[in-house]
């Protein structure tokens, strides 16, 4: 492979694994290998696993209000964005938006961004280990126990609702369970609960705690699956993990998450998957290693189905935006106006902390309408277009020691600095043909090189091709 | 409903926060309210009295004069049944009309798809604001958002007009339908040309406009100004989104709680003064409502979230008046401290989309409710 390839390869697992990357480290990845590269993000440093230390340091110092954001989901939002942008261990942070697309908790009803945060850091923390201990987190995990009902769901009145998507949603898919498993599930999770809610008023949102009740649990005898005993909640998900359609499952999401665009979840019941050959490497992969996320995530990274998976998959507005930051080095450092950050996803369509319902949002084409699709365009355009940002500057100067200079330089540094992006024929002579109307790079006038380098990246950005990752 | 040679069309002001109704629709010879407000509270003298009853808080000038006109209907107790007084879960009920589960469609987005089915007009909905709420969600209608009518369009960060329209007949060439470029990359091309032709359309509207009307300085006017132009310009929008900020009074009310009123009133004023000397006000009804009211004894700088509220609907339309009944507010009567809702707001989206819009209003608010004679 050629030095372009390998860098290209690096842009495709950064994009991927993290919210893409400069050329900067690019390189410096490339020069450290692949496999090393995904054992790296496979495996963050134990002193800092979930990479937060110094974003949450800059947040203390310059804007501490996004830190316990209580009942304002903007500043809680633009906490996250903040760790997308400038997380030192990018694939963990990417892992817990992953699991947020999976076991998607809102804001809606949470009314507490706080505690949604603090589920998102469990995410940081668990979603590359076991599956089986995720779950039991996700089950005690407050936020998701009022999300779904569960403080409702005692001895004498069983909720159905966290014991039913837990199934449906979480771990096998639809079909592979009847509504009397529903019902025993159910059963077997009522006393779990968080302690009593504080009213909020008059002195504020009080953190909440999981709490096991003895003596509302239904300690009786249940049949789940075939099994039968006086079943409690962490029995169910043992049994639950087990199942091969939870491998495939968990597995299929996995891979329309990170490898490629797959039909809509409700749909995976009826259709086979866009790769049953990688499904089934993978589904191989987690259960031999017992459940072991960071096993599947190291076998999918390092396959070729994955490395032959560019840019099939929508990104979505979740990475347009950290991606398109990373890019522009802004944001590495908190200022007033942080807020903004945050909602900019929900302007594209994905409002963060706040998924429309549990079933988590519809991805690859979905994300696209008119409104959502001008946000994406403008958003990035209006970034890589404004050469005082640190990112930009540094393409341009690039682009100059490279000695660019021709319109047909100019276009392939400028897909090459997007991410090594390929454009489809008809867009790419499209471009080349805009390029050329205003003829060779000009450098004895810096500014206007800039400027005009700067529209170009916008162009890129601004094609069909840029919207896929 | 009044007879119209247009299609009809509703705009919809959504004030964030909790709108205070006991503060806005004030029961003014009760002596409840004197006692359960000791400090937030508007002087009696100052209410607008609109029957013996009745008042409105005094900056609602504007509206008053509207409802002298007989143009303002007011609903009072207008909710659903245990509220959770989030501002969140509630906004979400009101927006997909479902109390009991999470609902993943906004009623109004229904509205759109249903006025619209095979989507001939991207402006079709139009939200004046970022992004949407989820009221215009729904999967497959296309709704346009505009933060800012005179900015608005693909790649406006270009400031160069003559490198811009180039860019622009680039984005148009590189989003041209092409054979055989597959399922997802055509549904974007169509999405983007959708993009580009509804701001090539939306961009008329400021040109075409000329008023004598002097629109007040405020966020809510600027909202309602471009409402009013792209109105004007009869680009076939049928439903006007926007919303105004911040409602929610614990502290300060009486700080806050003038102010806000003072800016939505001048602005639905100015906007229907506007429609009248355009000759214009007889197919386009206001609806205005608050996620919930506020609790009915203030906590000695503003007032708590709470359950029932009040919705308006204004325009030369609708049969003005007060519509249904104001809750007790006798201690035995509140629930949590609060003034129970009477009146589902889902019979208030019925009325609507049947006696105005003349759609079916139960797939758009999932069942039958109570309607209201306001049109």
């Amino acid at each position: 492979m050629t030095e372009k390839d390998d860098l290209a390869l690096m842009a495709h697992l950064m994009r991927r694994a993290g919210f893409s990357a400069t050329r900067k480290e690019l390189e410096k990845r490339v020069a450290k290998g692949y496999e090393a590269t995904v054992e790296e993000l496979l495996n963050p440093p134990a002193d800092d696993p979930t990479g937060k230390a110094a974003p949450d340091t800059a947040l203390t110092r310059y804007q501490p209000g996004t830190l316990l954001p209580g009942g304002m989901p903007s500043p809680g939002q633009a906490r996250w964005m903040f760790n997308m942008v400038n997380s030192q261990t990018p694939l963990a942070e990417k892992m817990s938006l992953f699991w947020h697309h999976v076991f998607a908790t809102g804001n809606a009803k949470v009314d507490h961004t706080h505690e949604l945060l603090d589920q998102i850091d469990m995410f940081r923390k668990y979603g590359m280990g076991n599956y089986r201990e995720l779950l039991l987190k996700v089950a005690t995990n407050p936020a998701m126990i009022f999300w779904l009902d569960n403080n409702e769901n005692h001895r004498d009145a069983v909720n159905e609702n966290w014991g039913r998507e837990l199934l449906e949603l979480f771990s096998m898919g639809v079909d592979n369970y009847t509504e009397i498993d529903v019902r025993e599930s159910s059963r077997a999770f009522t006393g779990w609960t968080m302690s009593p809610k504080i009213p909020r008023l008059p002195y504020g949102r009080f953190p909440w705690y999981f709490e096991y009740r003895e003596e509302d649990h239904d300690d009786t005898e249940k049949t789940f699956l075939g099994e039968t005993g006086n079943l409690n909640g962490e029995d169910i998900i043992d049994i639950v993990v087990k199942q091969p359609a939870t491998s495939r499952f968990i597995c299929r999401h996995l891979y329309n998450f990170f490898v490629a665009d797959e039909v809509q979840v409700p749909a995976w019941t009826i259709e086979p998957a866009r790769d049953e050959e990688a499904l089934k490497t993978m589904v191989t992969a987690f259960e031999e290693s017992g459940y072991d996320v960071r096993s599947v995530l190291r076998t999918m990274f390092n396959s070729q189905f994955f490395k032959d998976a560019r840019f099939s998959k929508m990104k979505s507005p979740a990475e347009v935006v950290a991606g398109t930051l990373r890019l522009v080095g802004d944001w590495q450092f908190p200022r007033p106006g942080i807020k903004d950050i945050g909602q900019q996803p929900g302007y594209m369509g994905q409002t963060i902390l706040d998924p429309p319902s549990v079933e988590g949002w519809y991805t690859g084409k979905e994300w696209i309408n008119s409104g959502s699709l001008m946000a994406r365009i403008n958003f990035v355009a209006d970034r890589v277009a404004n050469t005082s940002l640190p990112g930009v500057k540094s393409i341009i100067a690039g682009m100059k020691a490279e000695g660019v200079t021709t319109p047909e330089q100019l276009v392939a540094a400028s897909l090459d600095h997007m991410g090594y992006l390929e454009l489809a024929d008809e867009t790419k002579e499209q471009l080349m043909e805009h390029v050329r109307g205003n003829g060779n790079l000009d450098w004895s006038d810096e500014a206007a090189a800039g400027t005009r380098i700067g529209e170009i990246l916008a162009m890129v950005g601004a094609t069909t091709e840029y919207q896929f990752g | 409903m009044a007879s119209t040679n247009k299609d009809p069309v509703i705009v919809i002001l959504q004030l964030n926060g909790g709108n205070d109704y006991f503060n806005t629709v004030i029961p003014y010879n009760d002596p409840l309210y004197v006692d359960n407000r000791p400090y937030i509270r508007y002087p009696l003298e100052d209410i607008i009295k609109v029957d013996d009853e009745m008042g409105f808080m005094p900056n609602m000038g504007p509206i008053k004069q509207l409802y002298d006109q007989g143009n303002v209907a007011v609903i009072h107790g207008i909710g659903y049944a245990n509220s959770p007084r989030s501002h969140f879960r509630s906004m979400d009920i009101w927006h997909t009309c479902e109390p009991d589960k999470i609902g993943l469609e906004g009623w109004a987005g229904r509205v759109a798809r249903d006025l619209d089915p095979n989507k001939d007009n991207v402006l079709t909905a139009v939200h004046f604001g970022h992004g949407l709420p989820r009221a215009l969600v729904v999967p497959g209608v296309p709704v346009a958002a505009i933060a800012d009518l005179p900015t608005y369009g693909l790649l406006t960060g270009i400031g160069d007009q003559e490198q811009r329209a180039k860019a622009l007949d680039l984005f148009s060439r590189m989003y041209s339908p092409a054979v055989g470029s597959g399922l997802v990359t055509d549904y974007l091309r169509s999405t983007g040309m959708d993009a580009l032709e509804g701001a090539d359309i939306v961009k008329v509207a400021p040109e075409m406009y000329s008023s004598n009307v002097e629109y007040p300085n405020s966020s809510i006017a600027g909202h309602l100004r471009d409402i009013a132009q792209v109105y004007l310009a009869d680009l076939g929008t049928r439903i006007f989104y926007t919303q105004h900020a911040q409602f929610d009074t614990h502290s300060g009310e009486m700080g806050v709680h003038p102010v806000l009123w003072r800016d939505v009133s001048q602005a639905v004023g100015a906007f229907f003064e506007d429609l009248h000397e355009h000759g214009r006000g007889d197919n386009v009804i206001m609806y205005l409502f608050s996620e919930f009211g506020r609790r009915v004894r203030d906590n000695g700088s503003g007032t708590d979230h709470g359950a029932a509220g009040a919705a308006f609907v204004i325009g030369d339309p609708v049969k003005g008046g007060f519509y249904g009944e104001y809750p007790s507010r006798k201690s035995e009567d509140l629930e949590q401290g609060d003034l129970v809702p009477n009146y589902d707001f889902r019979g208030a989206y019925s009325t609507i989309a049947e006696d105005w819009l003349g759609l079916d209003s139960k797939p758009i608010v999932n069942g039958s409710f109570e309607k209201m004679g306001f049109l």
